[in-house]
């Protein structure tokens, strides 16, 4: 059996909604918890460790009968940069494109720094991003630390 | 010369450039000459002391007096509605309804951005926490730029708990815009952190570890003193036995250049001999009085004249 026709088997397809393709592996359980994609009240299937022919193993996500804004989709970025997002109407996909990194990420990380204000205040989560390379650095727009973004 | 500090909220030395630093440096010059009276009457900063201070709190309130203007405020939280679960976002709204600056030390690291996000009114940042104090660096500035006639070309030892200091490393982040020689002198365990360390090679400033003073003491034309910060310290046994490797004595400073002074952000501990105080050296009281004229100035320039 092809990879092709195998992952045909593994992801039904969906009428309306969005795909986050292209993850890297143990991407999509972080995304869907930070992205609390609980919220929408919508289906939303995880794949995980599904072969793939440019990446060897990826995961996916699926979110059913609701499309990601492109703020939403960038935020991805951090995660996963060569991500890809699909917008399926009618079962027809209607756009498809790789995320683009974003300059700031609003309220959906947590400050890792345990001194500051936002994780003892109801205030908005907002840090900078920079791009080094392979690593992506958040600077806090509070405390002002930068960190890696895996560890926010 | 334009006033680019009007309206101006003072979070983080970051966001000052060179020219709004010398401006403010000149400004209080002059009002160390001869201060104004009464230009700031009828206006009224709010001290907002959720942590003890000594010189910051008193010497904002001092600079306001002095200016004609008044003060109210807190110093600690007691008796707040902070304590009926009031944040910091509310409490700052009000505070800036009634008040025209608002000037504000807070434990946790943030916090004084939260309050220029809920207020029109200009806020200081006296304190937040271990991240930034931009006044007492501008004040450190003030009393380089006094005792040397300049900023640019000196040779500046830095001694002391290297690693806990918050004073250091705002200090060393105003002096990237300016042509610096930094000498560190600490215990291996109390070093500059890695993260300042990158900022120093970012900003390509010239900078070298020693952990022994008199190795650099010859070099200097500003050594800047630290207290080892035993709050820090989960330690005790370490904080005693770090606490006693370094000391300022006026043996040490035999081979020391004529035009050197010693700084210290105050308050000092056991790390500068009180016999230093009455040599030429010493510069930390000055350095202290100096507060009041940056903070003048600061509060003058914020609130537009």
């Amino acid at each position: 059996m092809s990879i092709l026709e195998e992952k045909q088997l593994s992801v039904a397809a969906i009428k309306d909604g969005t795909v986050i393709d292209h993850l890297t592996t143990r991407s999509a359980t972080r995304l869907a918890e930070v992205m609390r994609l609980h919220r929408y009240k919508k289906t939303v299937t995880l794949g995980l460790n599904l072969p793939s022919r440019s990446m060897g193993m990826k995961d996916l996500i699926k979110i059913e009968g609701f499309e990601l804004s492109q703020r939403e989709a960038d935020q991805i970025a951090l995660f996963s940069p060569q991500a890809t997002i699909i917008i399926i109407r009618d079962f027809k996909v209607v756009k498809k494109q790789k995320v683009k990194m974003p300059t700031e990420v609003k309220n959906i990380l947590h400050c890792a720094n345990p001194k500051c204000i936002t994780n003892f205040e109801p205030v908005r989560t907002h840090f900078y991003v920079e791009r080094f390379g392979q690593s992506v650095e958040l600077t806090c727009r509070f405390c002002e630390k930068r960190c890696l973004h895996d560890t926010v | 010369m334009g006033n680019d500090f009007n309206k101006k909220d003072i979070l983080s030395l970051k966001e000052l450039d060179r020219d709004q630093i010398e401006h403010l440096l000149e400004r209080a010059a002059e009002y160390k000459k001869e201060m104004p009276t009464d230009i700031l009457q009828g206006k009224v900063l709010a001290n907002c002391f959720f942590e003890p201070s000594t010189r910051t709190r008193l010497s904002f309130d001092v600079a306001m007096q002095r200016l004609g203007g008044t003060t109210v405020g807190f110093s600690s939280d007691r008796g707040l509605s902070v304590q009926k679960g009031e944040t910091l976002h509310d409490t700052m709204k009000i505070m800036g309804q009634m008040a025209d600056v608002i000037v504000l030390r807070h434990p946790l690291e943030g916090a004084a951005r939260v309050a220029a996000d809920a207020t029109e009114t200009v806020v200081i940042n006296a304190g937040d926490g271990s991240n930034e104090h931009p006044t007492q660096t501008l004040l450190d500035l003030f009393s380089i730029q006094e005792c040397q006639g300049k900023i640019d070309g000196l040779n500046i030892v830095f001694a002391g708990d290297l690693k806990h200091s918050r004073t250091i490393h705002s200090l060393i982040y105003a002096l990237r815009y300016f042509d610096c020689r930094l000498f560190f002198v600490s215990p291996p365990e109390l070093c500059l952190s890695d993260e300042i360390c990158d900022l120093l090679r970012t900003f390509s400033m010239p900078f070298s570890f020693h952990t022994n003073i008199e190795e650099v003491m010859h070099k200097a034309d500003i050594l800047y003193v630290t207290r080892m910060q035993k709050e820090r310290f989960s330690d005790a046994e370490q904080y005693e036995r770090l606490k006693k490797s370094y000391r300022i004595n006026t043996r040490m400073l035999e081979c020391a250049r004529k035009n050197l002074k010693i700084l210290h952000p105050l308050p000092r501990q056991s790390e500068i001999a009180l016999e230093v105080d009455e040599s030429a050296f010493s510069y930390y009281f000055i350095q202290a009085e100096n507060g009041v004229y940056i903070r003048s100035a600061l509060l003058a320039m914020v609130l537009g004249l």
